[in-house]
């Protein structure tokens, strides 16, 4: 561990630009973290490199003042987005060997602003999982451990687990992520980092690989609230190629960390306190409740009254749509192809051979909503649910200028620990998938630990494309909760 | 009484629909930026998009909406100010997303009319159910290898415009003039070239029978049907096939059968149990398609004269008959040539060179409009020379003939032959006078009652005088002379 991975990108974008670093040192530190941590199996492919390669370019552009907003930053990229001429996977064995002639938009505007591509990090097969323990190249383990000495291995959560193991463990500084139904705000919970999922339409989804396209946003998982504001900074932003990206300009989204929360309403939605919460839970968000109201904020008790349908809503649309998604995977042009005596045959052992359980369960279960017969009683519902769901964040909005839930009911568990029924597996979700589903900007960051010793996270939740008022409140937490617990082997 | 098929229990009336698919004309896909030209080698049109790579998106093209609201504004129909792209899911080796985008429960277009010239001279008005935008898919070619199917995605993606029409026709004749009329509407629009030979405009027809007076009976959706010529065969072929079959009592079903060009019939394409579930549902790549009145206003104002108004004005400037003009409307360019000739003309005169002469050596040399055997300021002139009675209708014709052989103008072939038609009294005069003088006996004959002579006396004029005689003056001074 060395002194130069534990920067945050902020300090490190001082230091590159008083030229007391290079990105080309930075990088290499980091490349050694990433060699020696290669039993977290956080990357899918390592781009060593290239990301020196481009830590030369960053170097050079910095020596003459034009270095972008992230110059000489390595990161981690989802193996979600594709990235030209580097394997891109989706942690999947149906593009085991896909390498993208073309740049996802997130990735080359990360890219342009000048930041250095360490490799792709695992991921839940297709972004499908809370655990990342469905990719098919094996689990991402997280680099925490419980107290108890019982170095029992840990899931860093999902779908983006293998970006926020390597953000949490110090291989890199930042990377990105992608959230369908709470796929970064989870995993940066349970690694005890900031994972912050925009609004629905700021981050274009053009070379991102679609699993629930009307769902899926990119976003920065980082170690600090600053860190995220300014890799959303250079992530965002219209793309004409993304008929969903928003035409509005692009904030300050840094400048918003004002630290002045004074005045602000917090709601406090009552449904996110079920009976079964457990208490530590509990005492994570009221302790995050009364931080707020210590900076000057005022805490508001709001209902969200048709919470309890997320789940279930989610569920319908997000496998309607890729079950639709990943009907492209058919073996006929690039990906795995395991021959078959007709185009059927070909098509079922192809996606047979090429798609874990979990995927073949979504599209199976998007298939049969969709089906005739089966439309309106699932698909048609679940659209109506998620418009009743979003309906209820705008009437809270009247009232309240940001919403305080936790991230995630309990802490990481362990590989193996929970039992095999996927629908309990779904459960993590339940505080994340409201606000994927209502497409509001969202940002998971650490408060606490558990008594195991493991991260907690609180999520905060705005307003469409006020991520500034998400950002400014998460600063003021970021402060009051001091989270300073560093993952094993990690000291600062 | 209209077009019916007898039976062994009776007649049987036909019901007809027409999904016609119309390839938008337009330079790139429908939702890529990737070429659409027509023989392209194969694979060379392709884009990321449409060979559905990861992480492609569709971003939908705005002229190809532009097309079919001008489609839609040519066919007098409902311009929906909102419309859904919806994924059609299905598996085929040249459908490359794993499903098309299509419009499903809220089309660009709704309801609109077709108005038929029959050659009765009557009028017949075809509903317009709906006109919606969709993806064309690629090509398999299942013959260029022995045990492998070759791809080809240039078409992928390629705009169509699918419009149905609601089942209005009654007899192969209105549906070969439905799709006629619909091809000469798209191309004066320029929204579609109406090549049937090349896949630009293709044909399904939903076709059942019933008694007169029944409700519809179970109709069979056959597809393929790539020409005008094909259609009244499948059209007639399925009927029969469906008459017989509740004749011998059994019950038609609902499905889609292939057209099979070789042998004239159809056959059933797939069986229930594979019939195909598309799981439609709104496309999450696109927004809903929201258009301005504005943009509805400005692309209604740049419409050429369609057909029907076109129609109207010939019938009404030019004093046709519906069929003549409807004739002459069928496509721009005809329509052209015909004004281009009856400029400061006969109107009639000019429209039945055209209709007659013209168009019969246009087919006879297999030309084109566009390039005339025969141009349209020499037919003029031609008709110039028989309205100052330099020419006889008969003369004229001669000379029209030399004009398509050599392209040469009227004016230098009447001087050069001398086909000046002879209109001197006296000269005529004389001509008869040789004639009736050289056949007494069928002159005595003529005068005792045998009025039918009058021709023989006609003919024998004309050939003495090389066909150069003005007829009319002929049949008058002849008159006088046989008294």
């Amino acid at each position: 561990m060395s002194e130069l991975t534990n920067l945050t990108i902020a300090d490190a974008r001082a230091k590159l630009g008083k030229g007391e670093i290079s990105a080309v040192e930075l990088t290499e530190a980091h490349i050694v973290a990433m060699e020696k941590a290669r039993g977290l199996n956080a990357f899918v492919t390592e781009t060593p490199e290239l990301a020196l390669e481009r830590a030369r370019e960053a170097d050079a552009a910095l020596k003459k003042k034009e270095g972008g907003l992230l110059a000489g930053i390595p990161l981690g990229i989802k193996d979600l987005f594709c990235t030209e001429g580097v394997r891109t996977t989706a942690s999947s064995k149906i593009l085991e060997n896909f390498v993208p002639p073309y740049e996802s938009t997130v990735s080359s505007n990360l890219r342009k602003a000048g930041a250095v591509m360490l490799g792709k990090t695992s991921l839940d097969e297709f972004a499908m999982g809370s655990s990342n323990m469905t990719s098919a190249f094996g689990p991402v383990i997280s680099p925490w451990k419980r107290k108890d000495n019982s170095n029992a291995q840990l899931v860093p959560g999902g779908s983006s687990g293998g970006s926020a193991s390597a953000v949490s463990a110090r291989i890199a500084m930042g990377a990105t992520g992608t959230d369908t139904g709470g796929s970064i705000r989870q995993p940066a919970a349970y690694c005890g980092i900031v994972g912050l999922k925009p609004t629905y339409g700021r981050c274009s989804r053009w070379g991102v690989i679609a699993y629930a396209s009307s769902l899926d946003q990119a976003g920065p998982m980082t170690r600090s609230v600053k860190d995220a504001a300014l890799m959303l900074q250079a992530m965002a932003g219209h793309d004409p190629k993304d008929s969903t990206s928003a035409n509005i300009p692009l904030p300050d989204f840094a400048a918003a960390l004002t630290g002045d929360i004074r005045g602000l309403k917090i709601g406090i939605p009552k449904e996110y306190r079920p009976d079964g919460l457990s208490a530590e839970i509990s005492k994570l968000w009221d302790d995050g409740i009364e931080m707020l109201k210590a900076a000057g904020a005022t805490p508001v008790e709001i209902s969200l009254p048709h919470t309890k349908y997320a789940l279930a809503a989610y569920y319908i649309v997000a496998p309607a749509e890729c079950s639709s998604n990943l009907a492209r995977y058919d073996g006929v042009r690039y990906g795995l192809r395991v021959e078959g005596k007709t185009l059927d045959d070909l098509y079922a052992k192809t996606r047979a051979a090429g798609f874990g359980q979990e995927v073949r369960r979504r599209i199976l279960i998007g298939t049969y909503v969709l089906s005739a017969g089966y439309y309106d009683a699932y698909y048609t519902k679940a659209q109506k649910v998620r418009a009743l769901i979003a309906e209820d964040f705008r009437k809270a909005y009247e009232t309240v200028d940001v919403i305080l839930t936790p991230t995630a009911p309990s802490a990481a568990f362990g590989l193996g620990e929970t039992n095999q029924d996927p629908v309990a597996m779904w459960l993590n979700d339940v505080f994340t998938v409201p606000a994927s589903l209502a497409g509001l900007p969202g940002i998971s960051l650490p408060t606490g630990l558990s008594s195991d010793g493991l991260p907690l996270g609180l999520q905060l939740l705005g307003r469409p494309f006020d991520e500034e008022t998400v950002l400014k409140v998460a600063g003021v937490l970021e402060s009051a909760a001091g989270f300073k617990a560093t993952p094993a082997g990690v000291e600062i | 009484m209209g077009y019916v098929i007898q039976g062994e229990t009776g007649d049987w009336e036909l019901v007809i629909g027409l999904e016609v698919h119309a390839q938008v004309t337009s330079k790139s896909k429908l939702f890529s930026g990737a070429a659409t030209s027509f023989g392209a080698e194969p694979n060379t049109e392709v884009s990321l998009v449409d060979a559905a790579m990861p992480g492609m998106l569709p971003v939908i093209n705005a002229y190809c909406v532009e097309q079919a609201i001008r489609t839609g504004l040519g066919l007098k129909a409902q311009i929906n100010k909102t419309s859904v792209f919806a994924r059609k899911n299905y598996f085929y080796a040249d459908l490359p997303q794993g499903y098309q985008i299509s419009q499903y429960d809220q089309p660009i277009v709704g309801e609109g009319e077709v108005i038929l010239d029959m050659k009765d001279g009557s009028t017949r008005t075809i509903g317009i159910e709906r006109l919606h935008l969709e993806q064309d898919a690629g090509k398999s070619l299942h013959d260029q290898h022995p045990s492998k199917s070759f791809i080809d995605l240039n078409r992928a993606g390629t705009a169509l415009m699918e419009i149905v029409s609601k089942p209005d026709m009654r007899s192969p004749e209105e549906a070969a003039a439905y799709v006629t009329k619909l091809r000469s509407i798209v191309r004066y629009l320029g929204t579609c070239d109406g090549n049937m030979a090349e896949g630009s405009m293709r044909c399904d027809v939903n076709v059942s029978v019933r008694k007169a007076g029944e409700p519809f009976r179970t109709r069979a959706e056959i597809k393929n049907v790539n020409s005008i010529r094909f259609m009244f065969q499948a059209i007639e072929y399925e009927a029969r096939r469906q008459i017989d079959i509740y004749e011998e009592g059994g019950e038609v079903v609902q499905e889609t059968r292939l057209f099979d060009a070789h042998k004239g019939e159809t056959r059933s394409m797939r069986s229930k149990e594979n019939a195909h579930d598309y799981r439609y549902f709104p496309d999450p790549d696109l927004l809903p398609l929201v258009l301005s009145d504005e943009e509805i206003a400005t692309i209604k104002a740049s419409l050429p004269e369609l057909p029907d108004e076109k129609k109207e004005r010939f019938m009404r400037d030019y004093l046709l008959s519906n069929y003549d003009a409807g004739v002459l409307v069928a496509d721009q360019e005809s329509a052209h040539f015909f004004e281009s000739v009856a400029k400061g003309r006969d109107p009639k005169l000019a429209a039945n060179w055209v209709m007659g002469d013209f168009f019969g050596a246009l087919n006879r040399v297999g030309g084109d409009i566009t390039n005339p055997p025969v141009t349209a300021a020499n037919l003029g002139a031609l008709i110039d020379l028989i309205s100052d009675n330099t020419l006889s209708g008969r003369l004229a014709k001669d000379v029209f003939e030399l004009m398509v052989e050599t392209g040469r103008a009227p004016g230098d072939i009447v001087e050069e032959k001398g086909l000046r038609q002879v209109t001197d009294t006296g000269a005529i005069e004389k001509s008869i006078a040789d004639v009736l003088a050289a056949n007494p006996d069928k002159v005595a004959e003529y005068r005792s009652g045998k009025d039918k002579l009058f021709g023989f006396f006609v003919g024998q004029v004309m050939k003495t005088t090389g066909g150069k005689a003005n007829p009319a003056m002929v049949n008058d001074i002849l008159k006088k002379l046989l008294g």
